[in-house]
């Protein structure tokens, strides 16, 4: 149990949970890779070197340019979108170790997932190119409806446990976790890492309507940097959610950090093969979705962890 | 010491980039790098241990930047993607202008007999802060919400296009006849 509270390790870790972010990012792709494999009628594990073939092909690819590109601002929304994802593990605590014990940590968080608006219109913006423009525009109409959702799905479990500080929301759900007193906050939250992924049913920036939208014209190692972006937010998200709202470390026979490094497996594995299960929704349909389902949804999942919380004092 | 580096270095990118806004010809770069210069700013509140503070700056202003790009390149006519366009307009007045605020200020920087500070900073900055803002003027705040509100959403509904009677006829009985069909089939 974490009732100890978190210790902050060094930043001489940081190398460590970036190699973790890897891991699993790979790990993603691989499952992805053998999902699309079994799809096509092929045996699943012929799907496995996905990511190793992806990374070999792209890095030998030549960078295509495109006429009066701004290659800035593409590359850094390129590059934005990992970033946003490693500086968001930064404050998800693994068992009782964290790298920031931020008292803020869920802002923090929030914070992080609003740079990826950026860095998805940059990387739509950037080359120059009708398809990812509009790809561009497109991921902006989905995180108006996504993003006030999410940001109510965050609230709920830091009013509950009376704090912002990431350890501290992990520490409070003791053998009752928020995913079982708050599942609409839970899919909501999901379904909003999903959509900054740029993942299933939230793809249609990168869908296959527009040319590839923000993919469009990507090639070489700025796209490698963009495909691992996506995977690595959609880590990054997974393992946010744990503390949040799957008790943290919390669990029998194996020690903190062990829990959570599965949990997050888990529910990346999820989300992945979401992309399979679900239709894309276009951004003009979901707005409505979002502001008058999803909002009022969450906004009532706030309303009753308020109840709750004061009703125990 | 290397707070005092970080600070310097913040508050030199923060200028830096605020002054690129309008060096720049692309509307796109001017608007992210004021959000870059807002990051900086934002930045430079954590560093003051006001974090709540210094992250909301970063969240807000990058998500309205976000927003802002949008809309200044729907307005901005003869679309300034293409077409580069200067960033500055009323030349003389704003350098004027910005002059003398600035000789203003740095001239009350060094001229102002600056008093000891009294008192130590309290323990939790945010807490001290939301109590400063909000403690004496809670009731004010509780009558300004729901008039904001209102504001807001009768200028939504005077500025929207098209209102409930247009969509559902003039009982309200009709089925919606909207050009765009919305997600949750109204």
């Amino acid at each position: 149990m974490p009732d100890v509270g978190v210790v902050e390790v060094g930043a001489t870790w940081a190398p460590a949970a970036v190699a973790v972010v890897a891991g699993l990012a790979v790990a993603a792709s691989a499952l992805d890779g053998a999902l699309a494999a079994r799809s096509a009628g092929r045996p699943a594990r012929t799907g496995l070197s996905a990511p190793l073939d992806e990374t070999a092909r792209l890095l030998r690819q030549r960078r295509r340019v495109t006429v009066a590109a701004d290659s800035a601002l593409w590359r850094a929304g390129g590059g934005g979108l990992l970033v946003a994802a490693l500086l968001m593990v930064v404050v998800v605590p693994l068992g009782r170790f964290t790298l920031a014990d931020l008292p803020v940590g869920i802002v923090w968080f929030n914070a992080m997932d609003v740079v990826v608006w950026a860095a998805v219109w940059l990387a739509g913006w950037g080359p120059n190119s009708a398809h990812a423009l509009v790809a561009g525009y497109r991921f902006l109409a989905l995180a108006l409806a996504y993003e006030l959702p999410l940001m109510f799905a965050l609230t709920a479990p830091a009013v509950a446990a009376g704090s912002l500080r990431v350890g501290e929301v992990a520490a409070s759900q003791d053998g009752w976790w928020y995913v079982v007193q708050m599942p609409v906050a839970f899919l909501v939250f999901c379904g909003g890492v999903v959509a900054f992924s740029v993942w299933g049913p939230f793809s249609v920036p990168a869908g296959a309507d527009v040319a590839g939208g923000i993919l469009t014209e990507l090639s070489g190692v700025d796209r490698l940097l963009v495909q691992a972006g996506r995977y690595a937010l959609m880590v990054a998200g997974s393992a946010f959610a744990v503390p949040l709202f799957l008790g943290g470390g919390a669990g029998p026979l194996m020690p903190g950090w062990a829990w959570v490094l599965v949990k997050t497996a888990l529910l990346l594995a999820v989300l992945v093969a979401l992309r399979r299960r679900l239709p894309a929704l276009p951004p003009d349909r979901f707005a409505e979705v979002g502001w008058l389902v999803l909002l009022p949804l969450t906004l009532l999942q706030v309303l009753v962890v308020a109840v709750l919380a004061v009703g125990r004092g | 010491m290397l707070s005092d580096l970080v600070f310097w270095g913040l508050a030199v990118v923060a200028v830096l980039s605020g002054a690129y806004v309008f060096r720049v010809d692309s509307m796109a770069r001017a608007t992210y790098a004021l959000a870059v210069s807002f990051v900086a700013v934002g930045a430079a509140l954590l560093l003051m241990r006001l974090d709540y503070v210094g992250l909301v700056t970063v969240l807000m202003m990058v998500m309205e930047m976000a927003v802002m790009a949008v809309y200044m390149v729907m307005f901005m006519g003869m679309n300034p993607a293409l077409m580069p366009m200067s960033m500055v307009h009323g030349n003389r007045t704003a350098v004027a202008a910005a002059v003398t605020v600035f000789v203003v200020l740095g001239g009350g920087v060094l001229l102002v007999d600056w008093p000891a500070r009294r008192g130590v900073p309290a323990p939790d900055t945010v807490a001290a802060l939301g109590e400063a803002l909000m403690g004496s003027k809670m009731l004010v705040m509780m009558a300004i919400s729901p008039v904001m509100i209102a504001t807001m959403v009768a200028g939504i509904a005077l500025a929207a296009p098209r209102g409930r009677y247009d969509r559902f006829g003039d009982d309200l009985r009709e089925r919606a006849s909207d050009p765009q069909p919305g997600g949750v089939g109204r």
